[in-house]
């Protein structure tokens, strides 16, 4: 394996999480709901993941744990801020408080354990392919699944009618509920599809990343996730692009000590940040008209009865 | 919702009452201080399989309270002294960021002994304790030079502080003695734990041409990857052979439960005494894992150099020492470095070809 493909491998494993995660809050955002506590339904995913897999043996059992997980977070977060109309930043940042307790809680007994990794795929022929089969048909399944998710996730929001009123409840909900949409309904859909997504981000981890669960083992990929959202300007294509560009620069600051590159490693561990604020200045810049995010994110909605 | 207030205020007083109530029995009171979970499979679960050591020997006659994921600095301080007036009269604060809090309520409470982890401030009731971790560091220098066909280590650190210095520089010297060309490759995680990021670095060890991994931070994550590629590794902290049953040397583990038995015992006798401890191999503090994944020989070299540095015949840090610039560093205790310059070292012996990040 050469050294390229191995660093494009690692890449696509990196940046697989982020992707997912921020895939789901991106349709959450887009319905109006900022919910910041995917790093919490991210670690709960983990925890519940990891316990699935090693309880049956199953990865995919394992990764369905991880989705029911984020999605009854989820279900706490949405009963809370669309039910009961709490604020959404408190409400996000006391779940990702509450996830990281409670995994550790659920994890306890999973300390130590260990499970087999997800299987990567292997088609004769094509994944022996000198340099592009293994990056093309030799990824575990979360990785085609993840990019699978964007492109559902892009036709949905744009060639769908469900997709194109999920979008009118982001950006002004007292219109959509004139209209005669439920919005709290299409808004607890999207926090769930949110959660669950998260969840399976959280699950990658101890699935197919490092095959056992260590409390706040997901160490601030939620949060990642939510700023990578941010830098797509919300636009599905861009997400891909972001969740790409973040693992590259995460891996390659790590070869380039390796090569013994001259520069402080403080200052190349910072270097994905780095990258990530330049590009939105320029996203930015590049920018005609105002703002793209949805009108509505983070406002509370109470429907007059 | 009043109600659930209600209910949850009167939980609260009662969770309250009990930490700082009387106790029931007439048993010493011994409290720790932990700064992660105690699953981390690392640091703080070493402290914690301490504990339950020291809890087994002498569970009669004492009882323990433990608080986990204690974060470092200001913060650290009411968690102290939370335990302090809850009537333990023994408490351990196990890691270093711990220490200036510690000291602050030690002279609050002088009537408590407080015990700090890997610091170098103390009190009349404060001591300190710390392990040796660089003997079992040369050891696994020498594994690696014996075992690696590329010549080339790599090696996962977290920050640069001497600790973690002195650990690359005892590997690189043990290792020189076999193979005075080795190379290592040092990847800093600047994280002591992402189990994420170090199986990266890991990787990105390997695909350089390391075919040794050693590690500095927390996880079994580097462990598992060096499993995955068919490689060697050395865990850290604690046993980590579940995790590569076919690719782990030997851990250099940190064993807290007899020292922890010896001081809860002076304190139950009345001789407890501030002192400053730093215990190696040959007060078992630091313990080396089974050697495993090696031939006969070099397991023999390993155990006789285990031996050797018990039995004080051996210095990892024996002079001469050349640093990096070529020039001998002064030799303080005579034939070897002093404690001193060990426990503040920041330069890289000669043979390493990387700079110590921001130096």
């Amino acid at each position: 394996m050469g050294l390229i493909e191995a660093i494009i491998l690692a890449v696509l494993a990196a940046s697989t999480p982020l992707l997912l995660a921020a895939t789901g809050e991106l349709v959450t955002e887009r319905s109006g709901v900022l919910n910041l506590g995917v790093e919490g339904m991210m670690i709960v995913g983990a925890a519940c993941g990891f316990g699935g897999a090693w309880l049956t043996g199953s990865v995919i059992i394992g990764a369905l744990c991880g989705i029911a997980a984020g999605i009854l977070m989820s279900l706490i977060f949405a009963l809370m801020t669309l039910g009961l109309a709490v604020n959404q930043v408190a409400t996000g940042l006391a779940l990702t408080i509450l996830g990281i307790g409670l995994s550790g809680l659920i994890g306890s007994r999973f300390v130590g354990e260990k499970i087999s990794l997800a299987p990567h795929l292997y088609i004769p022929g094509l994944t022996d392919i000198p340099l592009v089969g293994r990056i093309l048909f030799g990824e575990d399944a979360f990785v085609y699944l993840s990019l699978g998710l964007v492109i559902g996730v892009w036709h949905f929001l744009y060639r769908t009618r469900a997709g194109l009123i999920l979008r009118a409840a982001g950006d002004n909900h007292a219109s959509a509920h004139a209209l005669g949409y439920p919005v709290l309904r299409i808004r607890m859909f999207a926090v769930m599809f949110g959660g669950g997504c998260a969840g399976l981000a959280g699950a990658y981890l101890p699935l197919a990343y490092t095959p056992f669960f260590i409390p706040g083992m997901t160490a601030g990929r939620g949060w990642i996730a939510l700023a990578l959202v941010v830098f797509a300007s919300w636009l599905p294509g861009r997400l891909v692009i972001g969740a790409y560009l973040f693992g590259a620069v995460t891996i390659l600051q790590l070869h380039a000590q390796g090569w013994g590159v001259g520069v402080p490693s403080q200052l190349m561990s910072a270097l994905p940040y780095l990258a990530t604020v330049i590009v939105l200045v320029l996203i930015s810049r590049a920018r005609t008209g105002g703002s793209t995010a949805p009108a509505a994110l983070g406002t509370v909605f109470v429907p007059d009865r | 919702m009043r109600k659930i207030l209600i209910a949850a205020t009167a939980a609260v007083l009662a969770t309250t009452a009990g930490l700082f109530g009387a106790s029931a029995a007439d048993k010493l009171k011994i409290g720790f201080i932990y700064l992660g979970p105690v699953g981390d499979l690392g640091w703080t679960y070493q402290h914690d399989l301490g504990r339950l050591e020291m809890l087994k020997a002498l569970g009669d006659k004492v009882e323990t309270t433990f608080l986990e994921n204690v974060s470092e600095g200001p913060d650290s301080e009411r968690s102290i002294e939370q335990l302090a007036r809850a009537g333990n009269k023994l408490i351990f604060t196990t890691s270093f960021g711990y220490m200036e809090p510690t000291l602050k309520v030690a002279k609050k409470y002088p009537n408590v002994h407080f015990e700090h982890a890997t610091g170098y401030k103390r009190n009349a009731n404060m001591s300190t304790y710390s392990g040796r971790f660089y003997e079992g560091r040369y050891i696994q220098g020498i594994i690696a030079a014996k075992m690696s066909k590329s010549g080339v280590l790599g090696y996962i650190a977290s920050f640069p502080i001497p600790e973690v210095i002195s650990g690359i520089n005892a590997t690189m010297l043990g290792a020189q003695t076999i193979n005075p060309n080795i190379k290592i490759k040092i990847i800093w995680a600047n994280t002591w734990f992402d189990p994420g990021k170090e199986a990266d670095a890991a990787k990105a060890l390997i695909d350089q041409g390391a075919d040794i991994l050693m590690q500095h931070t927390d996880s079994p994550a580097a462990m598992q990857v060096a499993a995955e590629r068919g490689k060697l590794a050395f865990g850290q902290d604690s046993e980590m052979i579940k995790f590569g049953p076919k690719a782990q040397l030997t851990s250099t583990m940190n064993n807290w439960g007899p020292y922890y038995i010896e001081r809860v015992k002076a304190e139950l006798d009345g001789t407890w005494k501030s002192e400053d401890f730093w215990g190696g191999l040959k007060s078992k503090l630091v313990v080396m894992a089974p050697y495993t994944n090696m031939p006969d020989d070099v397991k023999k070299l390993a155990e006789d150099t285990q031996a050797a540095i018990t039995e004080g015949k051996l210095q990892p840090f024996k002079c001469p020492i050349v640093g990096q610039d070529g020039k001998e560093v002064e030799c303080k205790a005579g034939t070897h470095l002093d404690d001193g310059q060990v426990l503040g070292m920041n330069f890289y012996v000669k043979g390493i070809d990387e700079k110590i990040p921001g130096k």
